[in-house]
C-alpha cells in the first residue's frame, strides 16, 4: 500500500492536489481558513467555574440580603390594617381603601376572558354596533347590538356598599366615599373611550340594547357625572380588568384621609349598608367587604415577608453546610489526580 | 545471478550498498536482467497459456515456469526508494489510545511489514505482555490460535461467546467488552482472516481481537477491510471510524460509522466517499479530540437547556389549569408566546450551542481523558432527560406558586388593582424569562463576547418589545390585537413585584447551584478536575514538547527495508543497522530523525528497537539512529 513517494510538506501543503480542510491548493489560492480568534475559537472568554470561593460566599451574601429584606416585608405588611366586614377600631390617619371581594369567581376562565370587545369599549363606532364574534352568546339582544358587549362587562358587580359611623351623639353620619381614582390612569384615559365622547350618551348609545343582566343601561351607569358615565365609568373598568385568581379583590370606594391629626375612622361603631344585589349563591361563591390601608409594598400580604425570610435562611444555613463539606472533602481535589 | 561485467564484478560492490540503502530504512530493490531467445520465449509462452488455463495445479505449474524463466539473470545494480510514514503518527496512535479508542490496522502489506509499522506507530509496544500471531491455512488451525490466544490473556474465560447468553432479550446481541490483565496485541493474516470471517468463527474472533490492545490485520484485501469495520459495527456498542487514503480503503470508510479520508498523492477517492478528510493522520487527533469532543459537549448541553426551558415554559400552564377552572387559559400574554422561543431565547442557546467550550484545545490535547465521556453518553442520555424533566417541573412549581402567593389579594401601592390577569401574566413571564436566562448562564462554561451580547441583549429586547407592545400607540394601531395596554407602567413600577421577581428566579436557581456544587466537591468528574487545574495555571499550557520535532530537509532516514520476504529479512532481524561506526555527521537538518542524539526514556519515538535490543546500553562511540516511521494506511475502530 504504501508504495508511492509522498511529497507532503511539514504542514500539508500539496502542489497541485486539490485541498479539503487544511491544505492549500496552490500557492495563489489556500483554502486555509484564516487564522483570527473567531475562527479559531480562540475567542477571549470568561470561563467561569463553581468554585468554593464564589459559591459560598454568594450563599451567604443572598442569606445576608434576604433576611433583612423578609423581615421588612412582614413588618410592613403587618403594620398593614386590614379587616373584613366587622370594623375594628384604627388609628390611621392614611387613606383607607374599601374592596370588594368574590371567592370562587373564575374571571380567569379562558372563555370568559375572551368574551369582550376592545374596540368597541374604545369607543369605535363601527364596533359599537357589530361587536365581535368573541362576545357570544353576549352579543345580540333584541336585534341589536349589546353595548358593552361579553360576559365580563354582563356580570358586572353591581352591589352597592354604604359605610355609617354612629357617633358619640347616635347620630349616623354617612362617610364620604370616592369613586373616582379607583381604575388604573390608562385604562380611563386611553383603552376605555365612549363613543362620541362624553357628552349626550343617551344619543350616542341608540340603537344598542343593554347587557341582559343589567338593570339600567351603561349610559345610566352615573348620570350625575359625565366623566364617569357610559365606558368610562370607573366601576366598570376595575371590573372590566378580569382578575387572575378565582379569589379576588376589586377597589370598590376610596375614603379620604381627614387632617392629619385626625384618624380616617375614627374608633366607634359602624353600619355597613349592603344593597344585595349579585347572586353568588348559585355558583358557590362568596362575598366580603374588605377596609385596608395600603402601604409601599401594596395591600397586607405577608407570604412575601415570609417567603423571603424562609429562603434567606434557607441560603445561610446552606452556605454552612457547604463550607463544612468543603473542608471536610476540598484535600481529595487535588488536580494531581487526574488520570492521564 | 551473475554479474553483468566478468571484470567488474557488481555483487561485492551491490552488497553493501544495499545493506545501507536497507538500514537507512529505504525499500531496496536489485535489477536483473536477461535475454531471451525468442523461439525459447514463444514455446515458453505457449506453456505458459497452457499451465494458467490447466484444470489441475495450476498454481504449481505456474510456479514452475517461472521458476524455470527466472534463472540466470544478470544483476544490474541496486535501487532504493523511500517511503515514509506522516509526522506524528505516532503521537496521534499514542493519544487517541489514551482516550480509550482501540485502533486496529488494516493493511495489504506483508505481515512483517505490518509488525514493523506497529511497532514504528506506537501501536505495539514493547511492554506488551503477548504479541498473537494468527496465521492459520485451515478454519481449524485459525480456530484453535484464537482460543489459545485467549485463554492465554484469560485463563478462566467463558467458552461461550456471549457471556450472558441465557438472558431473554430480544434484539441483536452485543458483545460486552472483557477486561483482561496486561496488553495484548493480535497479528492476523489475510487468509487467516477469510476464515476467522466466516460466520461460524466471527464471533470468536471479534472476542479475541477485543480482548487485545492493538489488532494488526496484513495482506488484507478491500472487501475483508468492510467485512471487519461491519463486524465491529454490528457486535459491538462502539462507534466505528475508518481512515484511510487510496481507492482500497474506499468500501471500508463506507462500512464504518464515520469514514475519513486523507486526501493526497493517491488520489481522491478517498476523500470523495469519506464524511470528513483531510491531508494528515495527525490532523485525527485533532478531529476526534478538540472538534467531535466540543461538538458532543455542545450539543449535548443545547439539548438539554432547550427542553428544560420549554418544558418549563409549559408545565407553567398545567399549574395555572387547577386556578383557571382547566379551561387552558394561558398563564402568559400571547405575544409572549411566540416571541419566547423565536426572540427572547433564541440568540442565547444558539450561542451556547456554537461558542462552548469547556477546555481549550491545548488542554484538550494533553488530557485526553476528557473524551471518555461522549463515549459513555454520559451528557444526554434517558437519565439525563428525566433529570431535565424534573428540574423542569420544580422551576414551573416555583414559577407558578411563588407568583401566585405574592399576588393573592395584593394591591399596589395606590390600592389600585395588581392582582388583575394581565399584571399577573407579566409578572410569571417576567420570572420565567429571568429564571431560564440565570440557568443558561449556569449551562454556559464559556462566555465569549458574543454570548454575553445575545444574553443581555436578549433580556433588553425582551423589556423593549413589551414596552413597546403595552404601549399607547400600539393599543391605538390594532386594539384588539393589544390588549396589554398599560400593564407594564402599572405592574413593573411595583416594589413588591419586583421582589417577587427576584424571590423567584433566586429560588429556581438555588437548588441547581447546590447541587452542582456538591458534585464537585464530591464525586467531581474529569471535566471538573481540568477545568480546575486550567483555573490554577490560569493560562494556556505551552504544547507539549517532550519531543521537539525539528523541520528535516533531508529525507535520509534510518529504519526498515520491509519490502521482501526474501533477502533482507536477515538484516532487519540482525540489528546491525542499529549500531552504526561513530562517523562524523553534519548535525541540524540533516540529523536523522529526533532531536535527541541519545534516546528518551519515555516513549517510542526515539531509538526504539523491535529486536529487543535493550536501549539503555549505549556503548561508547556508537550513534544510536532513531526510528523511521513509515506512511500507512490504518484502520482505526474505535
Amino acid at each position: 500500500m504504501a508504495s508511492s513517494y509522498n511529497a507532503k510538506e511539514e504542514d500539508g501543503h500539496h502542489s497541485g492536489a486539490p485541498a479539503h480542510g487544511g491544505a492549500a491548493a496552490a500557492a495563489a489560492k489556500s483554502k486555509k481558513p484564516d487564522n483570527t480568534a473567531f475562527k479559531q475559537q480562540r475567542l477571549p472568554a470568561w470561563q467561569p467555574i463553581l468554585t468554593a470561593g464564589t459559591v459560598l460566599p454568594a450563599f451567604f451574601v443572598i442569606g445576608l440580603i434576604f433576611i433583612p429584606i423578609g423581615i421588612g416585608l412582614f413588618v410592613t405588611s403587618n403594620n398593614i390594617r386590614e379587616f373584613e366586614v366587622t370594623a375594628t377600631p384604627t388609628r390611621d390617619t392614611s387613606n383607607v381603601f374599601m374592596y370588594y371581594g368574590l371567592s370562587n369567581f373564575y374571571q380567569n376562565h379562558r372563555r370568559y376572558v375572551k368574551s369582550r370587545d376592545d374596540s368597541q369599549l374604545y369607543g369605535d363606532r363601527s364596533a359599537l354596533t357589530n361587536p365581535s364574534k368573541e362576545c357570544e352568546p353576549y352579543r345580540m339582544s333584541d336585534g341589536q347590538a349589546i353595548a358593552p358587549c361579553g360576559a365580563i362587562a354582563n356580570s358586572l358587580f353591581n352591589d352597592t356598599l354604604e359605610l355609617y359611623h354612629i357617633d358619640s351623639n347616635g347620630t349616623r353620619n354617612t362617610i364620604p366615599l370616592v369613586k373616582k381614582g379607583i381604575a388604573w390612569w390608562t385604562d380611563k384615559h386611553v383603552k376605555f373611550r365612549n363613543p362620541g365622547g362624553n357628552n349626550n350618551l343617551t344619543a350616542a348609545f341608540r340603537g344598542t340594547s343593554k347587557p341582559v343582566n343589567w338593570r339600567k343601561p351603561v349610559y345610566d351607569l352615573d348620570p350625575s357625572d359625565p366623566d364617569n358615565n357610559g365606558f368610562i365609568n370607573e366601576d366598570f373598568i376595575v371590573w372590566m380588568r378580569t382578575a387572575a385568581l378565582p379569589t379576588f379583590r376589586k377597589l370598590y370606594r376610596i375614603i379620604q384621609k381627614k387632617a392629619v391629626t385626625t384618624p380616617t375612622l375614627p374608633s366607634g361603631r359602624y353600619v355597613l349598608n349592603i344593597s344585595y344585589n349579585y347572586p353568588v349563591l348559585s355558583f358557590d361563591g362568596r362575598k366580603r367587604m374588605i377596609l385596608s390601608t395600603i402601604s409601599w409594598m401594596g395591600g397586607k400580604n405577608p407570604f412575601l415577608g415570609i417567603a423571603y425570610i424562609t429562603v434567606g435562611s434557607i441560603c445561610f444555613f446552606l452556605g454552612v453546610v457547604l463550607l463544612i463539606i468543603h473542608h471536610k472533602y476540598d484535600t481529595r481535589n487535588n488536580s494531581a489526580d487526574i488520570p492521564n | 545471478m551473475k554479474d553483468v561485467d566478468g571484470n567488474h564484478p557488481i555483487r561485492p560492490r551491490a552488497t553493501p550498498v544495499l545493506q545501507e540503502f536497507a538500514g537507512e530504512g529505504l525499500r531496496t530493490l536489485a535489477l536483473a536482467y536477461k535475454d531471451l531467445d525468442e523461439d525459447y520465449f514463444h514455446q515458453w509462452k505457449r506453456r505458459h497459456h497452457e499451465a494458467s488455463t490447466a484444470l489441475e495445479d495450476r498454481e504449481g505449474r505456474l510456479d514452475q515456469l517461472y521458476e524455470e524463466v527466472e534463472k540466470d539473470l544478470l544483476l544490474l545494480g541496486a535501487t532504493a526508494i523511500e517511503d515514509k510514514l506522516q509526522d506524528g503518527v505516532p503521537q496521534t496512535i499514542e493519544q487517541l489510545s489514551k482516550a480509550d479508542i482501540k485502533i486496529w490496522v488494516l493493511t495489504g502489506d506483508k505481515q512483517e511489514t505490518a509488525e514493523n509499522i506497529g511497532y514504528s506507530c506506537n501501536l505495539l509496544q514493547e511492554e506488551m505482555n503477548e504479541i498473537f500471531t494468527v496465521s492459520g491455512n485451515s478454519p481449524d488451525a485459525v480456530r484453535e490460535e484464537l482460543r489459545n490466544a485467549r485463554n492465554a490473556m484469560k485463563p478462566d474465560a467463558v467458552d461461550s461467546v456471549f457471556p450472558s447468553e441465557r438472558s431473554l432479550v430480544k434484539g441483536p446481541k452485543v458483545l460486552m467488552d472483557e477486561e483482561v490483565n496486561g496488553e495484548h496485541g493480535l497479528v492476523i493474516n489475510g487468509h487467516s482472516l477469510a476464515y476467522a470471517l466466516e460466520h461460524g468463527m466471527e464471533l470468536e474472533f471479534l472476542r479475541t481481537a477485543c480482548m487485545c490492545k492493538a489488532v494488526i490485520c496484513c495482506r488484507v484485501t478491500p472487501l475483508q477491510k468492510a467485512q471487519v469495520v461491519e463486524l465491529v459495527k454490528k457486535y459491538k456498542r462502539a462507534v466505528t471510524l475508518a481512515i484511510g487514503d487510496g481507492a482500497n480503503d474506499v468500501s471500508m470508510i463506507k462500512a464504518a460509522h464515520i469514514g475519513v479520508g486523507i486526501s493526497g498523492q493517491e488520489g481522491m477517492q478517498a476523500v470523495l466517499s469519506s464524511d470528513y478528510s483531510f491531508a494528515q493522520f495527525r490532523f485525527l487527533q485533532r478531529l476526534l479530540l478538540v472538534h467531535g469532543r466540543w461538538s458532543y459537549l455542545r450539543m449535548c448541553k443545547f439539548l438539554r437547556y432547550f427542553f428544560y426551558k420549554n418544558f418549563t415554559f409549559t408545565f407553567v400552564h398545567f399549574w395555572y389549569g387547577f386556578f383557571c377552572g382547566f379551561s387552558a387559559q394561558t398563564v402568559y400574554d400571547e405575544w409572549f408566546i411566540t416571541l419566547y422561543n423565536l426572540m427572547y431565547t433564541a440568540l442565547p442557546v444558539l450561542g451556547m450551542g456554537l461558542f462552548d467550550q469547556d477546555v481549550n484545545d491545548a488542554w484538550s490535547f494533553q488530557h485526553p481523558r476528557l473524551y471518555v465521556p461522549g463515549q459513555l453518553n454520559l451528557y444526554f442520555s434517558k437519565r439525563a432527560f428525566f433529570k431535565c424533566a424534573l428540574h423542569s417541573c420544580y422551576s414551573s412549581l416555583v414559577l407558578f406558586f411563588i407568583p401566585y402567593a405574592a399576588v393573592q389579594d395584593t394591591v399596589r401601592d395606590d390600592g389600585r388593582d395588581v392582582a388583575d390577569y394581565q399584571s399577573f401574566a407579566l409578572l410569571t413571564q417576567t420570572c420565567l424569562l429571568f429564571a431560564v436566562c440565570i440557568q443558561l448562564g449556569l449551562e454556559m462554561s464559556y462566555w465569549t463576547a458574543v454570548n454575553t451580547i445575545f444574553v443581555l441583549g436578549s433580556l433588553t429586547v425582551y423589556f423593549a418589545v413589551t414596552f413597546t407592545m403595552y404601549s399607547n400607540g400600539m393599543f391605538l394601531v390594532l386594539p384588539s390585537a393589544f390588549p396589554f395596554i398599560g400593564t407594564g407602567r402599572n405592574s413593573l413600577n411595583q416594589p413588591n413585584i419586583w421582589l417577587t421577581i427576584l424571590l423567584t428566579s433566586t429560588l429556581c436557581v438555588l437548588p441547581v447551584v447546590t447541587y452542582r456544587f456538591l458534585l464537585i466537591q464530591l464525586c467531581p468528574t474529569i471535566n471538573d478536575k481540568v477545568m480546575f487545574k486550567v483555573r490554577q495555571t490560569k493560562a494556556s499550557p505551552p504544547p507539549p514538547t517532550r519531543r521537539a520535532r525539528i523541520r528535516r530537509t533531508s529525507s535520509r532516514r534510518s529504519g526498515y527495508a520491509f519490502s521482501h520476504a526474501q533477502g533482507y529479512g536477515d538484516l532487519v532481524t540482525s540489528g546491525w543497522f542499529l549500531r552504526r561506526p561513530a562517523a562524523p555527521r553534519p548535525l541540524g537538518p540533516a540529523h536523522a530523525g529526533r532531536a535527541t542524539t541519545g534516546f528518551s526514556p519515555m516513549g517510542r519515538s526515539a531509538g526504539y528497537s523491535p529486536t529487543g535490543r535493550p536501549q539503555n546500553a549505549k556503548a561508547p562511540g556508537v550513534e544510536v539512529t532513531s526510528l523511521q516511521m513509515y506512511r500507512t494506511i490504518s484502520d482505526a475502530a474505535l
